[in-house]
């Protein structure tokens, strides 16, 4: 067994340096890496390019970077819920590079899995498309996206184990699991773990060998952005 | 009188067919889950990887790590699934999702639509809209027939940015169901007590009228 745990956020983040690109798991709130965001702010590392679906809110996910200036580039599908975000943004601090939700995944698979680059139809014949090469297949149009490339990737688990194999839960699993492999270090957080051997390898999402640093987590806040119920009855 | 919101989304529940999952977006298409006919065995898929979505939860059981694609908290039906980001858009790009049925600003009679982007205004982003228009072979779009200003939104070509160009088949207003084909809106039915004149009024795109156009049942 190849053992990939570290005792701590600090030693998981080793190596985070200004104008590095990383990416970030979650959707909106939900599956956010909290620890290794805290630990961003911590390290005060400046100048980066973010790759993550939403951009947080104003106190809490990447929101808390975006406070302290950090990030010099976004690369998100949606990035609403966040006015700091819109004043960086409109007095052109910040650079955002919007990209079609099912295109920011699959430039996260493609890298993990060693594609230079694909042929998506999302964002045919709009501004997304400008100035990338098009070809027909079948008739149909599809606009040539080349994978991401990023110097770490940091994720959020359930469970994980000190080889880095990793469980999700529910929608907090979201880009997770594609960003696992797609940097070159992978760091994983997770509620619960567990030494090697303990989980059952058929209930694997993503195998160590995509994950080169593992920690538990801690004080996990697991904010909800938009709390909906049906009342009781 | 013109259709609800609520009775926008009952008449595109209408559309809904046994087997089929289905991709709403946020908004008006939300409330389509509310209407599903009776008889039919549908799933709703969302794109942050949620298939068979449930209703709210009962207060007090909500779970941060359960939401949907409008980062609301959701519950999972039996039989439903969980999947990561990727996986969903396989789904949605791989054309195993059956239809989908979203907002939009503005439609084109080419099937042209722009739901993403005003200029001079902050942009939020594309979310899912540009891989779900691309994909879909079956696209609904629920929208009010004209703005705040009276002005069409039904048009002959789109003046906002695009989200996709030449995909939407059919467009349910709250005046009217449109039918988008070779290059026209061919108007399918009324909203109740709606005539065809004051349909025609609200339209500046090319509207086909053949024949007795019947009211909506709804």
């Amino acid at each position: 067994m190849i053992n990939k745990k570290v005792s701590n956020v600090e030693q998981a983040l080793t190596g985070v340096k200004d104008g590095m690109t990383f990416m970030l798991g979650g959707f909106g709130l939900c599956g956010i890496p909290e620890n290794a965001i805290a630990e961003l702010v911590k390290l005060n590392v400046r100048n980066v390019t973010c790759i993550s679906n939403n951009a947080g809110v104003d106190d809490f996910g990447l929101g808390l970077l975006l406070q302290g200036k950090q990030i010099k580039k976004m690369i998100s599908s949606y990035v609403g819920e966040n006015d700091e975000f819109e004043r960086q943004m409109l007095s052109g601090e910040l650079e955002v590079e919007l990209t079609p939700q099912g295109t920011l995944a699959e430039k996260c698979r493609a890298a993990q899995a060693g594609f230079p680059a694909f042929y998506t139809p999302a964002g045919y014949g709009t501004e997304v498309a400008e100035g990338k090469e098009t070809r027909e297949f079948d008739g149909k149009m599809y606009v040539l996206e080349p994978a991401f490339k990023a110097d770490f990737a940091f994720v959020k688990a359930w469970k994980g184990d000190t080889a880095g194999n990793l469980i999700f839960k529910g929608t907090a699993r979201n880009f997770n699991p594609n960003m696992c492999g797609a940097a070159t270090i992978t760091v994983a957080e997770v509620e619960e773990l567990v030494p090697a051997g303990t989980l059952d390898p058929n209930q694997i999402h993503i195998p160590g060998i995509f994950v080169q640093r593992i920690f538990q987590g801690e004080k996990y806040e697991k904010r909800i952005e938009q709390r909906t119920v049906t009342p009781k009855s | 009188m013109a259709l609800s919101k609520q009775e926008i989304a009952q008449r595109i529940a209408k559309e809904l067919q046994d087997k089929w999952y289905v991709n709403l977006g946020i908004g008006i298409p939300t409330l389509v889950a509310n209407y599903i006919p009776e008889g039919i065995e549908v799933e709703f898929q969302s794109e942050n990887g949620l298939l068979g979505m449930g209703p709210f939860p009962i207060e007090g059981t909500e779970d941060a790590d359960l939401i949907n694609a409008g980062k609301q908290t959701v519950t999972v039906l039996d039989g439903g699934s969980i999947f990561d980001s990727a996986t969903s858009f396989s789904m949605i790009r791989g054309k195993h999702v059956q239809l989908t049925v979203l907002g939009a600003m503005e439609v084109a009679q080419n099937g042209d639509i722009a739901n993403w982007k005003i200029p001079g205004k902050m942009v939020k982003g594309m979310g899912g809209a540009m891989d779900l228009v691309a994909s879909a072979d079956n696209i609904i779009v629920a929208m009010m027939h004209t703005n705040k200003r009276g002005e069409s939104k039904i048009l002959k070509q789109c003046s906002l940015p695009l989200t996709g160009v030449g995909c939407v088949t059919k467009v349910v207003t709250n005046l009217a169901v449109l039918e988008v084909k070779n290059g026209a809106f061919h108007l399918l039915e009324r909203a109740p007590g709606v005539s065809v004149k004051e349909i025609e009024a609200a339209t500046e795109g090319t509207l086909i009228v053949n024949g007795e156009i019947p009211e909506m049942s709804i």
